[in-house]
């Protein structure tokens, strides 16, 4: 088998006795991008130079036996997170040339765990988007049917985990935008308490629903990346000072008497037979290892869409005020005057989906309509939060669809921004909440699309998230598959 | 019609606080434009806002010396709108929940005192300076007053005349400055204020269209704008038309205002919670912490330095203008013993010198202790008041201490008699034309004798012995 197949903890095993080095691994990852990446196209930069001199390093510590958490395993990062002196495009013409001085808390984590940076990921532009398609630097394409989407915005992250173009990745997640994506892909993807990982360094979209997680080939990577990401940082006044666990010691974990709430307002309509079929399977393995399942219910969940699309844009134009063409970025020439420069600037820098969203949010913020538009749903949002504080007394764990459908075809909604939110519907209520999902991959269509299942728990319980997909994972009749590419 | 004016207050304060409100970066006026820059106070992409605690310290001491209730809870909100000098495009500010509400100051009227309510106090970032090129062409923005911390105080439309909004104003800027939270420099901008001033018939109780005032920058000016503003206003409603609510400038070089946006052209700046950051909470331990680090206040000190040290009003608001001052004041006072003789000093040579030479309290060279001393030497009578002028001069030029001085110059009083005595018999002797005019009547000469014995001694003579000997010598021939 060919190394970049393999996981984190498989790699650390090899570089531990010897048969492999992480210069052997990343060449390996470099030589599967030189083969697919013109047909997938994950990633906006590729930063071969710097990731093979990073992990010539790496071998050097761990032949001197002072490896850490993640020494010489080759990762991707979402384009949206800073890296200092590497380009951060955010998937924007407007930051095409973007180079920061700084890195992103996860970025400074990883590369103290020792990390080697394969490169910056594809994505919706400024992460707005399902579909990987609103990116200025093209599209991405799904590793296990390239006419359609890898899902979005972190489209880029899971097609390079998917298609073995990196090891692990990292996403972020404002209403699905790591789970949906690794549901499609077939890999798993973790968005975390909100406040559990640092936001310094992602650029922002909606600030109080953005969170960064991991994207990985299975559970367990998924929490060796968490337990180096995790955890306060000054710098972040939103990220939470809890005490942070090893996440490694979930992975495996009996779930016997653990509850399993199904919520009743999740199963109604739209969603595909097949995914149905996929998530009784499901429902049925649990069991089988001990679960209790049992009916629940979330009043609110059909408000979710509604608050979401009033909220997250309404952030999203103030967070994109920044982008004026003053201090760096594109500024559009000839401009007569100041107020000619924002305009044209703004105009051209931005892609239609971002301009969508600034518009709306500038309107739900608007004196006049603020009350009717921001502030009911920051209300409505409080109720959906309270939905699930109480769901979670009467459960563990909640399991959901991670999405309505699998993936869809390229184009097929891109033109038709309502059906492109409503794809959104079964991950979105978790940012609301603030609370950790998870999507672990349950099977494939018959037409060999992959499908998701998605767990949710209550706020910095994602051990609990790791122990159930653990179990699923391990337990799990569907067969494994590899994208034919 | 008899019209009131009515008449609201804004005023920004600039923190005295070594970093800026959101980042580590100098708040230091002067340097070279965008030198006091970083990621964060640039509004790079990804970065975010931590709270310097400094800040809610500093104007919380502000909210209790001001009679506030200081919120147990306060949040941040996000003020939107585009200006180059704007790095975010927002500004971090205050809004439904502000730091502190419900305060208020003293001012004195012609008709007794009158309190000025304050509506709020809360935190936020200054903005930074554009710079027009006159030319054309261009503009320059520096950043390095982005994010440095202000205080908005918000009064209440208490004021009813632009004497009225010219004490309040003082005495905000008095208060700051006592407790050492803002420098109070009205020109580099560290104290702003922006005035609401509307006017209503005498008796009315509802209030009339305002105008609001900005860029005025001095006491005066802010004085003369209101001033101009009511007769504007007034001249509008004497012809029954209606004020325009507007945004007006005041333009100090021709002293008039002349409006800057209409009602219709304000700006809709979308305030809402800002997410980056999490609410300030303050406990009852941190309120009392920063309630014992609250100094005497100027009107308090001046109600004691008059009860206490017998000095009138008017001198004790004179030595209260200033924290330093004020101290200086009563070191002197306390060492001495004789706290009206040394409000005289103080206020007379002291400041006098200080005027002058334009130097700051804490540099001038006579420490109080050394001005204590001279006052005692006085007092004991080894020198006299004159001589005392002139030893202060010299401790001024020369840092020395005032017996050095007295000593090395020989400048001790002559308080013995018998060489009095001996000096007044050689001066009358000498002046035989000046004692016939006098005892035959010419009285107004003892002031002459007076002078030649004095300059006979160097001005060393006590002149309480010279008088008496004068007198005894010139009524016994």
């Amino acid at each position: 088998m060919e190394p970049n197949r393999l996981t984190i903890h498989e790699l650390q095993k090899r570089f531990k006795n010897g048969s492999l080095t992480s210069s052997a691994i990343t060449e390996s990852v470099y030589r599967q991008i030189a083969s697919v990446e013109e047909r997938v196209h994950a990633y906006i930069t590729l930063t071969e130079e710097i990731a093979m001199e990073q992990a010539r390093e790496a071998d050097r510590r761990i032949q001197e036996g002072n490896g850490e958490a993640l020494t010489g395993i080759p990762i991707a990062l979402k384009d949206v997170l800073c890296t200092q002196g590497a380009r951060t495009t955010c998937g924007s013409r407007f930051l095409e040339n973007f180079i920061p001085p700084y890195d992103a808390t996860v970025v400074k984590n990883l590369k103290e765990a020792g990390a080697v940076f394969v490169g910056k990921t594809n994505m919706d532009e400024f992460a707005m988007g399902s579909s990987t398609e609103t990116s200025c630097f093209g599209i991405t394409r799904n590793p296990w049917d390239l006419e359609r989407i890898p899902g979005g915005s972190s489209g880029g992250s899971a097609a390079a985990v998917a298609a073995d173009e990196c090891i692990a990745s990292l996403g972020t997640d404002t209403g699905g935008s790591i789970r949906q994506p690794a549901a499609l892909c077939s890999v798993v993807g973790l968005k975390p308490t909100y406040g559990r990982v640092s936001r310094f360094g992602l650029v922002a979209f909606a600030s109080s629903l953005d969170q960064i997680g991991p994207i990985t080939k299975d559970v367990e990577d998924c929490a060796i990346m968490l337990n180096v990401i995790a955890g306060h940082d000054p710098a972040d006044s939103t990220s939470v000072p809890a005490e942070v666990p090893d996440y490694r010691v979930f992975i495996g974990r009996d779930i016997r008497g653990c509850t399993i709430g199904i919520p009743r307002e999740y199963f109604v309509e739209g969603i595909d037979p097949e995914i149905r079929v996929a998530i009784d399977r499901t429902i049925t393995t649990l069991e089988r290892l001990g679960a209790r399942c049992r009916d629940i219910s979330l009043p609110h969940a059909e408000y979710c869409i509604a608050a979401y699309y009033i909220i997250a844009p309404s952030e999203a134009s103030s967070n994109l005020a920044r982008y004026d063409g003053v201090r760096y970025g594109f500024r559009a020439p000839d401009a007569e005057n100041l107020l000619n420069m924002y305009k044209k600037t703004r105009s051209s820098g931005f892609g239609a989906e971002v301009k969508r969203r600034i518009m709306i949010g500038t309107y739900s913020l608007s004196s006049g309509y603020y009350d009717a538009y921001y502030k009911k749903a920051s209300q409505v949002r409080a109720l959906i939060r309270q939905d699930f504080d109480t769901a979670f007394t009467q459960c563990d764990v909640i399991l959901a669809p991670a999405t309505p459908t699998p993936a869809f075809r390229i184009g097929e909604k891109i033109d038709d921004p309502l059906q492109m939110y409503l794809y959104d519907i079964f991950t979105l209520s978790a940012n609301l909440a603030g609370i950790p999902g998870i999507s672990v991959p349950c099977g494939f269509t018959e037409g060999g699309l992959p499908i998701g299942i998605q767990f949710m728990a209550s706020h910095f319980e994602e051990g609990k998230l790791l122990q159930i997909a653990s179990a699923y994972e391990k337990n799990s009749e569907h067969e494994k598959r590899i994208p034919d590419l | 019609m008899d019209y009131e004016p009515v008449i609201g207050l804004e005023v920004h304060a600039q923190l005295l606080t070594k970093t800026k409100i959101f980042c580590g970066c100098s708040t230091r006026f002067g340097e070279a434009p965008n030198s006091n820059t970083c990621p964060v106070c640039l509004g790079m992409p990804g970065v975010l806002p931590v709270l310097n605690r400094k800040v809610v310290e500093y104007a919380m001491k502000m909210a209790l010396a001001t009679n506030c209730t200081v919120n147990r809870e306060s949040t941040w909100a996000r003020k939107n709108y585009f200006y180059p000098d704007l790095p975010k495009g927002y500004q971090i500010t205050q809004f439904d929940h502000p730091l502190a509400e419900h305060g208020y100051v003293n001012i004195e009227t012609t008709e007794g005192g009158k309190r000025i309510g304050i509506t709020r106090i809360h935190m936020e970032e200054d903005a930074g300076k554009s710079i027009h090129d006159e030319s054309g062409g261009s503009s320059f923005v520096d950043l390095n007053r982005a994010a440095v911390p202000l205080i908005e105080i918000v009064s209440e439309p208490d004021m009813r005349s632009p004497e009225e909004a010219a004490q309040y104003l003082r005495r905000l800027h008095e208060i700051l400055v006592y407790l050492e939270i803002c420098d109070g420099n009205m020109e580099e901008g560290s104290f702003r204020c922006d005035a609401n001033i509307s006017l209503r018939p005498k008796g009315e109780k509802a209030f009339g269209i305002r105008s609001e005032l900005k860029n005025m920058n001095s006491f005066n000016n802010v004085q003369h704008a209101l001033e101009y503003e009511i007769e504007r206003q007034r001249a509008i409603l004497e012809r029954g038309a209606r004020v325009v609510q507007e945004t007006r400038l005041w333009d100090a070089s021709r002293s008039v205002t002349h409006s800057m946006r209409g009602k219709e052209e304000a700006h809709d700046y979308r305030y809402f919670p800002e997410p980056d950051l999490v609410p300030v909470v303050i406990s009852d331990d941190w309120k009392d912490d920063i309630l014992k680090t609250i100094p005497e206040l100027p009107l308090e000190k001046r109600e004691r330095f008059v009860s206490e040290y017998g000095i009138p009003p008017y001198d004790a608001g004179v030595l209260t203008a200033s924290r330093a001052l004020a101290d200086y004041y009563e070191e002197v006072a306390r060492l001495s013993g004789r706290p009206k003789i040394a409000s005289n000093w103080v206020m007379g040579d002291v400041l006098a010198h200080v005027n002058e030479t334009k130097m700051e309290i804490e540099e001038v060279p006579i420490k109080p202790a050394a001005l204590a001393e001279l006052i005692g030497v006085i007092e004991d009578g080894t020198i006299s008041g004159k001589i005392a002028k002139e030893v202060f001069e010299e401790m001024w030029n020369s840092g020395k201490g005032p017996k050095e001085i007295i000593e090395n110059q020989g400048l001790v009083q002559i308080t013995d008699a018998g060489e009095l005595e001996r000096t007044v018999e050689e001066v009358l002797a000498a002046h035989p034309q000046q004692l016939d005019q006098y005892r035959s009547g010419k009285q107004q000469l003892f002031g002459f004798f007076v002078g030649q014995t004095m300059k006979a001694t160097g001005g060393k003579a006590n002149p309480k012995i010279v008088n008496e000997l004068l007198k005894k010598k010139l009524s016994t021939p």
